[in-house]
């Protein structure tokens, strides 16, 4: 008798929180999202801001540790030294590049394994395009150190050398080709998607009205793919701005953002570190303004 | 099957022997049919009868599995639907959406090499007969269902194309805008003098559109005639239960009711319900009255549990009374026999 009343009133309870909350419904969704809001503005936001902040302070020569000093030294001299300025642009050129690069296979290969291919062919052919994802980012850059190991008197060529007798060696060339290998398949699912989502019945449409199939590759489908070009591109992009490590595998002398930025952090200069992050992050809000213009948002 | 060629008129369309299968699944089977220049045809059929089947082969975005096509007299089996002198309404209109209605209107003179003069003269043209001037620079997304189609009928028409093709144009349309529109085609056509073959399976639209329709049921052709052909003598039980409602007698039922063997088909409206108990025919009990608008649909049931359908003027319907014994009554030459 006791044990049914009380969980009868535990029922009870349970009940008019969720009357309350029925009642509140704005109240019942802040509080299931309040955890992931919380996280994300200490954690993401918190941190950027701090790193900002930080591009502002003074150094200590002695201990090399940050201090409250307020300055705009650290800025002007990330802006203003051309050596810098030269190698931003040049990382620049090289995540454009290895972007470009991605798009091109991609866009071939996207559009014959979502519209050519046999439908059991397809899933095969998209796991394969996928499953390197799942392979460590440094297990595939030293694989690819393999690759193009030059060889030296002192030791034997990689891959390449034994086989055609040419590599590109460690350089800029080498860092884009696996840039490009490792972000390919963030380029290929968006521009994949992209096709499977265009309507077949457009492709009917456009041959109907005369055009083949070139015209209709570059008049129908190339523009209804832009915004998944574009999503794709954010990736390929960010992630080859923002890289340092493959530079270190297989670049051999190279430098990009990364390597300063992680050079001068160790000097150690932590407030300088941050003045060049801001060069990276500029860089990303700009490229994000071009490409949400270009609808890259537009089926999130 | 009944299908009556004006002798005069010379042929748009042949598909000889055609037939499609998709692995196991036969959509269309030997099918035979002549196409008039000028006319309206219509492809009326059940879901899965393989009308979309047939206009996709003649459009050439499907290969047939055997069998050809004859375009103005011309075998095009092979040709690719780029080379086709045919046009396609789709069921989804197919607008392109990153262009605006006028450069989807013009995009087939375009891949045609038309001038530029030329491709905004026809367009605006074209513009004028679907009474879209003023929407020339929205984009498909900024249009209704109606207006959408109506681009889908443009960018199709201002090619001048020998047959257009169209499958379900109206199919996404409610029902007052859908009247309007088959009313807007039907003359349309009439002014333009092409070829029409529409593909519904609403059986009133055919009936109402076409000069010619081709009743299709499980990829085969039951019959070809005009909707009063159709209608008034269906060729099969299977037309004249598609086509309207209809009362079926078969077997025993058809021995004792019209007293031959066979299968017969009676018109609910050639059906009279009497409650004068000296009339002979047949009587039966006032089972459920169906209230139309118009008129009604009155179903009654004999005492051996046959049920039969009959039509009822509404001003008459104050004399019918569930649950209450009449008479069917009804002229033999009503009654069509059907195979
Ligand atoms: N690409 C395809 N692969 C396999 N089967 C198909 C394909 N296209 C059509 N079919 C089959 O062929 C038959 C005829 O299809 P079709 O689309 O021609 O029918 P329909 O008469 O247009 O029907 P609805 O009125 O529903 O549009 C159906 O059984 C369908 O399942
Ligand atoms: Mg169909």
């Amino acid at each position: 008798m006791s044990l049914s009343t009380s969980s009868q009133i535990a029922k009870h309870k349970t009940q008019s929180i969720n009357r309350f909350f029925a009642s509140h419904p704005r109240l019942g969704l802040g509080t299931l999202l309040s955890g992931p809001i919380l996280w994300l503005l200490v954690v993401y936001v918190g941190s950027l801001a701090l790193l900002v902040v930080s591009a502002f302070f003074g150094l200590d020569e002695f201990t090399g540790k940050a201090t409250t000093n307020l300055t705009i030294g650290n800025i002007e001299e990330v802006i203003s030294e051309s050596a810098y300025r030269l190698l931003v642009l040049r990382s620049i050129g090289i995540a454009g590049a290895a972007t470009v690069i991605c798009f091109m296979l991609a866009l071939p290969v996207g559009f014959y394994i979502s519209k050519l291919a046999k439908p059991w062919a397809k899933r095969g052919l998209v796991v394969a395009i996928l499953l390197p994802l799942w392979a460590g980012y440094l297990v595939k850059a030293f694989a690819l150190r393999a690759v193009f190991e030059p060889g030296s008197e002192f030791g034997d060529g990689g891959f390449l050398k034994n086989t055609i007798g040419w590599s590109p060696g460690f350089g800029y060339l080498s860092v884009i080709i696996t840039l490009a290998y490792l972000w390919f398949p963030y380029m290929f699912l968006p521009i994949y998607s992209g096709f499977e989502r265009l309507p077949e019945s457009l492709i009917d449409a456009s041959s109907d009205l005369g055009a083949g199939s070139i015209r209709t590759f570059f008049s129908v489908m190339m523009p209804m793919l832009v915004p998944s070009i574009a999503a794709g591109s954010i990736f390929t992009f960010s992630l080859s701005l923002g890289d340092y490590i493959t530079v270190k595998i297989v670049g051999g002398k190279s430098q990009m953002i990364g390597n300063i930025i992680e050079r001068t952090l160790l000097a150690p200069n932590q407030p300088l570190a941050a003045a060049f992050t801001l060069w990276p992050i500029t860089i990303m809000v700009a490229y994000l303004f071009v490409m949400a213009r270009l609808g890259a948002f537009k089926n999130l | 099957m009944t299908s009556k060629a004006k002798p005069s008129s010379t042929i748009a369309i042949s598909l000889r022997e055609v037939r499609k299968t998709f692995g196991e699944v036969v959509a269309v089977d030997s099918v035979d049919l002549d196409v008039f220049n000028g006319e309206f045809l219509t492809l009326l059929g059940p879901s899965g009868s393989g009308k979309t089947t047939v206009l996709r082969m003649v459009a050439g975005f499907e290969a047939l599995t055997s069998g050809s096509i004859l375009l103005d007299g011309e075998d095009v089996t092979g040709v690719p639907a780029f080379e086709r002198d045919v046009n396609t309404v789709f069921q989804d209109y197919a607008l392109f959406p990153h262009m605006t209605v006028l450069e989807n209107i013009e995009y087939g003179l375009k891949v045609k090499g038309v001038a530029r003069d030329e491709r905004r003269n026809r367009a605006t043209k074209i513009l004028e007969v679907v009474q879209l001037i003023g929407f020339a620079d929205r984009k498909p997304n900024q249009l209704s269902g109606g207006q959408r189609q109506r681009v889908a009928l443009a960018r199709a028409l201002v090619n001048q194309p020998k047959v257009l093709l169209l499958d379900e144009p109206l199919g996404a349309l409610d029902l007052k805008l859908r009247e309007e529109m088959q009313v807007e085609l039907k003359s349309i056509q009439q002014r333009v003098g092409i070829t029409f073959v529409y593909v519904t399976h609403d059986q009133s639209e055919a009936l109402s559109m076409s000069d010619r329709v081709v009743v299709f049921n499980a990829g085969k052709i039951e019959q070809i005639g005009t909707p009063q052909e159709i209608y008034e003598h269906p060729a099969t039980s299977f037309v004249a239960s598609f086509v309207g409602i209809t009362n079926l007698f078969s077997g025993d039922r058809a021995q004792q009711i019209i007293g031959r063997s066979g299968t017969f088909t009676l018109r609910p409206e050639h059906v009279q319900i009497s409650f004068d108990s000296s009339q002979t025919g047949l009587s039966a009990t006032i089972s459920s009255i169906q209230y139309l608008g118009a008129e009604s649909r009155v179903h009654c049931t004999t005492k051996d549990n046959l049920k039969v359908i009959a039509t009822v003027a509404n001003e008459h319907l104050s004399r019918v009374v569930l649950g209450q014994l009449a008479t069917l009554v009804w002229k033999p030459d009503a009654v069509f026999e059907v195979s």
